[in-house]
């Protein structure tokens, strides 16, 4: 197996808050190998869009890390911000989530490729650059033509394939694409899921792949990483996992994305814990069908359940549960576990 | 439909929206002037000449016409740039504007010009280091200068910088020898003064003009550090600036290329609007610093209830707000590419 171009360990980020810190991502380790596209899923507000921040080293001022984000055999958090800024764009890039208001509305199309070519690549000539924008362009389908367009005559669809063709003129080793198509509509979605399942023939850029849609993981991506308040609880291959998820949340996720074989549509009781004081040990248990005493009370340890896959479930290790702690957990006590 | 062609429609669009703004203007100030009880003549006059007079006089003025005839008159003398004759001392307003309007010109370019050089720097200051303490100092300054009144600020000024430190004239426009020696070509005395190549008169009256000037600046530059200080925060956390982060953009490119540009545009919008407060201003300004320019004479006919003397002015300062709320909007179509659509 190739080595990881990304790996991220134990992976802690805050935010600052009046109540305490907001832990957004608390924990996580996870690999991205090169060329691969891994889907990292979760509720909202489970930590996807600070974790993929994380990644290029992208978050607010108030916002404290710990852990470690590798890149390149150097971890990024700890780089001076001006090497970090010479790596963003040529090698981490981002794609976000609102196309329409991420191109400077009084900048023409050619000048937001100019500008990035021209502060990572200052050796190429004009008409080189030009080239090059074109050539990134036409592959995202965007005409030639438009080049010298300002962001307002294009669509959403339109805006969102420049801004993936602005990420990728630059080759990046990693981009993390941030809920790319949550503001589109269906028949756009299709089309750039398309577009970022075929990164993985073309190119040799990994791609954490953020959504909120199973049906978006099993079509484009390779692995996939389970989130949920601010630690991945399962991750494996993205097949694996939208057949047979192992972890409960996953389970439940799975069952909650509508499907094309039932009609009923599933949800998940609850909502994801205030992530300044999540639940104790497993932080699903208030919400998990199958929680037994234990998983209010220890950590679950984190199983490989079969090859390049892992579970942080207690489900996965009933043998190391002391005798008695393995019977459900009652209605009750749920109900105190939440309030302590 | 080509981008030269929509800018093109933009403008004549824009120009055509002036007909309907210009006529409002010219009814609210006719209507204005006459709301109080008799004509022109005799509010001026009346009681200093016997009626009999008055009455002729009204009646060589079309005063004794209905209303409506004379307000059709009125709108078509306006959009022939004809304002009238003063009543008190029987000048056209053509030839006033003419000769004090070079004056006015002068003050509210130099105060415009003062309100940029300083205003935009520092509210991108303010902005890009809000919550900071520059910034708290900052927004302090703006909105006292835009709060206290001129002749307010023109006074501490004229007090400190003349009269103590003796450093600058404290009111007029030149020194009696500059005014002596200056012909006229443009009716701007400093323009007048560069052509004849007096240089000491040119150093004269810009020495003149630094007093008035900032204290006119200072009202116009409040909103404008307030404008570009708001808007270069809104840009710094928005969407744009943070994927050209992403992109590896410097934070100096950020805030010069990215936030500031685009803070300039709302200040370029309410250039129109700032005009106005210009000209308002500029009255008061050039009261407290005896600035031979249109204030002082509109404030002269407002003194002798010179009617025609108030309106005609008022109705040239109106057209001036239009015309220039009208180029503001072309620059703007200019700069932003969204206003044409
Ligand atoms: N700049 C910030 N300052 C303070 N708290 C923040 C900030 N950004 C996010 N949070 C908090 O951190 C938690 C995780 O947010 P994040 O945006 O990473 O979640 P997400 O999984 O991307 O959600 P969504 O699916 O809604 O985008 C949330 O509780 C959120 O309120
Ligand atoms: S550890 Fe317990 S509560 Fe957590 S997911 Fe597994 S079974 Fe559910
Ligand atoms: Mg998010």
């Amino acid at each position: 197996m190739a080595d990881p171009v990304l790996s991220l360990r134990d992976l802690r980020i805050w935010y600052g808050a009046e109540r305490g810190a907001v832990r957004a991502v608390d924990g996580v380790s996870l690999d991205l190998l090169p060329g691969e596209t891994v889907g990292l899923v979760g509720e909202s507000g489970c930590g996807k869009s600070t974790l993929g921040r994380g990644v290029i080293g992208l978050l607010p001022a108030g916002a404290g890390h710990a852990g470690e984000v590798n890149y390149k055999g150097q971890n990024i958090l700890e780089l001076k911000p001006k090497r970090l800024r010479a790596m963003r764009g040529p090698e981490l890039g981002m794609i976000f989530q609102e196309p329409m208001t991420r191109l400077n509305p009084l900048m023409k199309i050619s000048d937001h490729f100019e500008e990035v070519l021209k502060i990572h690549e200052p050796k190429l000539s004009r008409k080189e650059a030009r080239n090059r924008a074109m050539e990134a362009l036409r592959g995202m389908g965007i005409p030639p033509t438009r080049y010298k367009q300002y962001p307002h005559e294009f669509s959403g669809g339109m805006r969102q394939r420049i801004m993936i063709a602005l990420a990728l003129v630059l080759r990046p080793a990693v981009v993390v694409a941030d809920e790319p198509t949550t503001a589109l509509d269906v028949l756009v979605e299709a089309q750039i899921i398309r577009i970022l399942a075929d990164l993985r023939r073309n190119f040799d850029t990994a791609l954490l792949l953020i959504t909120h849609n199973l049906g978006i993981v099993a079509e484009a991506c390779d692995r996939v990483a389970v989130m949920y308040a601010g630690r991945v609880v399962e991750q494996g291959p993205a097949y694996d996992i939208t057949t047979k998820p192992s972890h409960p949340y996953s389970r439940e996720l799975l069952r909650s994305t509508i499907s094309l074989s039932t009609t009923e549509l599933h949800s998940i009781p609850g909502a994801p814990p205030d992530l300044v004081s999540p639940p104790p040990a497993c932080r699903f248990h208030p919400r998990c069908p199958d929680a037994m005493q234990i998983c209010a009370q220890q950590w679950p340890t984190t199983v490989a359940t079969s090859p390049g896959r892992r579970s942080e479930c207690w489900l996965h290790s009933k043998d190391q549960i002391p005798k008695g702690l393995d019977a459900p957990l009652e209605r009750e006590a749920l109900a105190a576990a939440e309030e302590a | 439909m080509s981008r030269a062609g929509s800018l093109r429609g933009y403008v004549l669009v824009r120009i055509a929206l002036m007909i309907p703004m210009v006529w409002v203007l010219l009814t609210v100030v006719f209507l204005m002037m006459r709301v109080a009880p008799g004509s022109p003549v005799s509010a001026t006059l009346g009681g200093k000449l016997p009626p009999a007079e008055i009455a002729e006089r009204e009646a060589a003025l079309g005063f004794d016409r209905p209303l409506i005839v004379q307000y059709f008159d009125y709108l078509w003398d306006a959009v022939r740039f004809q304002f009238g004759t003063t009543v008190t001392d029987g000048q056209t307003i053509g030839s006033l504007i003419v000769e004090n309007g070079g004056a006015t010109l002068t003050l509210t370019v130099a105060a415009l010009v003062v309100a940029l050089v300083f205003g935009l720097p520092l509210g991108l200051i303010a902005g890009r280091y809000r919550e900071t303490i520059p910034d708290a100092f900052i927004r302090v300054f703006a909105i006292l200068g835009y709060a206290a009144p001129p002749f307010f600020v023109g006074l501490l000024a004229q007090l400190l910088f003349a009269k103590n430190l003796d450093w600058l004239p404290a009111s007029k426009m030149a020194s009696p020898i500059t005014q002596a020696t200056a012909e006229v070509h443009t009716h701007i005395l400093l323009i007048d003064l560069a052509i004849d190549g007096n240089w000491d008169g040119v150093w004269d009256v810009i020495q003149h003009l630094i007093l008035p000037a900032t204290t006119l600046g200072l009202l116009v530059m409040g909103v404008f550090i307030r404008l570009v200080r708001v808007n270069v925060g809104q840009a710094l956390g928005g969407d744009y600036v943070e994927a050209a982060r992403a992109r590896g953009v410097s934070e100096r490119r950020v805030v010069s290329r990215h936030a500031f540009r685009n803070a300039l545009v709302p200040v370029v919008t309410v250039m129109g609007l700032q005009a106005a407060l210009l000209l308002g201003g500029a009255v008061l300004t050039e009261q407290t610093f005896s600035w031979p320019g249109l204030g002082t004479r509109l404030l002269q006919y407002l003194n002798s209830r010179d009617y025609i003397g108030v309106q005609g002015l008022i109705t040239f300062f109106a057209l001036i707000v239009v015309f220039i709320s009208l180029i503001i909007d072309i620059v703007n179509a200019l700069i932003d590419p969204r206003v044409r659509y």
